[in-house]
């Protein structure tokens, strides 16, 4: 109880910090269409775009703002120095560690919901309608799987100066997996007709990558984050 | 450790030298013919790959829940050794491949997975080099994340469609050719047991060095 309570309240606190200025969640969004219209650019020939481009992009546009807001969460809690408060907080230190995940998971759901009727405009993708009740389980597993050890990493490499090109190498090596799952998932649930089974497949390899990633990041945070 | 290593370098060594021998005469197979020769080495290459994970990811979470130096020492060493077996194993694979499939590369759930881990293994040395002051813990959980995706790589080929052979093939080797295998695969162990605790070594009389600069500043 006490441990839902600090995630909930770490969760409380970075909502009214981003609330007043709305930095992150801003930059963020406009990244990931800026992403996006970048991708358009580059694929769609003569009003057609490459068959399964509309998933890759999707994926990539999220894995790329993602990687920028974990680094921005992390860099106003390091400009602060409100991180050593945190740490000093009489609270269990993975409740800390939840806290700033669902922060992120929020920042990262409401790209989601930008890029997917963008996507599904711009690339005529059929993301819409009935597709989206297993478009939502896909996005929210695979954004689980990413979050968790994006935000492990991110909070480890707060102290260390090469932080900014530190976290995109650390990172995609380890969850490039998760993505392969997500645009396959996604791919096979845009194929027309949509390959059901297929999809259903890589959800479960994503919920296999989330359970270890989440068990892992919340059994390591502890020692990472003691000195 | 010291009293070990030079009898079991000899060994190695002339394992290493009657390997090529027990390879040519190992009978050919059926349909790849001189081509899956490669496999002698390809295979055990994988294997000291995975073992160094292993002991990389064990010592890398001794080292993050104990604090032990020396722990760190082995997770080092053994993270660049996966990253030695691991180029070994994706030099052979693509020369396989090049003749078996007609490509050197396939974006395939195995070759691409390999590929990853090797990365995970890269960005382990990468930020133990470039990461600053407390990196070493840093890289721990790299190593030990890079232990938990190893078994995805390993399960990969028995569950995803893929051109890979199977894990199975091993077993169903004929009897002529078991025999070079295994050879192989325990002189490839050895050798990386061997080049572990050179490594070892060197990381911590450089630690000593260290220390030792650091007294001799105050």
């Amino acid at each position: 109880m006490m441990f839902l309570r600090t995630a909930l309240l770490v969760l409380r606190k970075d909502f009214a910090i981003e609330i007043k200025s709305y930095e992150i969640l801003s930059t963020t969004l406009f990244f990931a269409v800026g992403c996006v219209l970048v991708f358009a650019f580059a694929l769609v020939k003569e009003g057609q775009a490459p068959p399964d481009s509309a998933a890759a992009i999707l994926w990539i546009s999220l894995l790329f703002s993602g990687t920028l807001a974990l680094g921005r969460t992390f860099e106003r809690e390091r400009y602060g120095e409100t991180i050593r408060a945190l740490l000093l907080a009489p609270a269990p230190r993975p409740a800390l560690y939840v806290g700033k995940l669902l922060g992120i998971l929020c920042l990262l759901g409401l790209t989601e919901v930008l890029l997917v009727p963008l996507i599904a405009l711009l690339f005529s993708a059929p993301m819409l309608l009935e597709r989206l009740a297993l478009l939502v389980p896909l996005l929210a597993f695979g954004t689980v799987g990413f979050a968790a050890v994006g935000t492990l990493f991110a909070a480890m490499l707060m102290r260390a100066r090469t932080r900014d090109v530190m976290l995109p190498i650390l990172l995609y090596p380890i969850t490039i997996p998760v993505i392969i799952a997500g645009v396959r998932g996604t791919s096979a649930l845009l194929a027309s007709p949509p390959d059901e089974p297929t999809t259903i497949m890589w959800l479960a390899i994503l919920l296999c990558f989330d359970v270890v990633f989440v068990t892992l990041s919340l059994w390591t945070f502890e020692p990472l984050m003691t000195e | 450790m010291e009293k070990v290593f030079v009898p079991l370098a000899v060994v190695t060594a002339a394992m290493f030298a009657y390997a090529p021998f027990a390879i040519a005469q190992a009978p050919y197979e059926s349909t790849m013919l001189l081509i899956q020769k490669i496999f002698y080495f390809h295979v055990p290459s994988w294997m000291a790959m995975y073992a160094a994970i292993a002991v990389c990811g064990v010592a890398s979470v001794v080292h993050l829940f104990k604090n032990r130096p020396a722990a760190d020492r082995l997770a080092v060493s053994a993270a660049e050794l996966a990253v030695l077996f691991g180029a070994m194993g994706l030099v052979t694979g693509p020369l396989w491949g090049r003749k078996a499939w007609g490509v050197w590369w396939q974006w395939d759930a195995r070759l691409t997975m390999a590929l990853l881990l090797e990365l995970v293994f890269i960005s382990y040395l990468l930020v133990r080099t470039y990461g600053g002051p407390g990196s070493d813990k840093l890289a721990a959980t790299v190593g030990l994340f890079g232990l938990a995706v190893s078994p995805f790589v390993y399960v990969s080929v028995n569950f995803w469609r893929t051109v890979h052979p199977l894990n199975t093939v091993v077993p169903t080797l004929r009897t002529g050719m078991l025999g070079p295998f295994w050879l192989c695969a325990a002189a490839f162990l050895l050798l990386f047991a061997l080049l572990l605790m050179l490594r070892t070594r060197l990381a911590t009389e450089q630690a000593m060095l260290d220390d030792l600069y650091l007294a001799d500043e105050e």
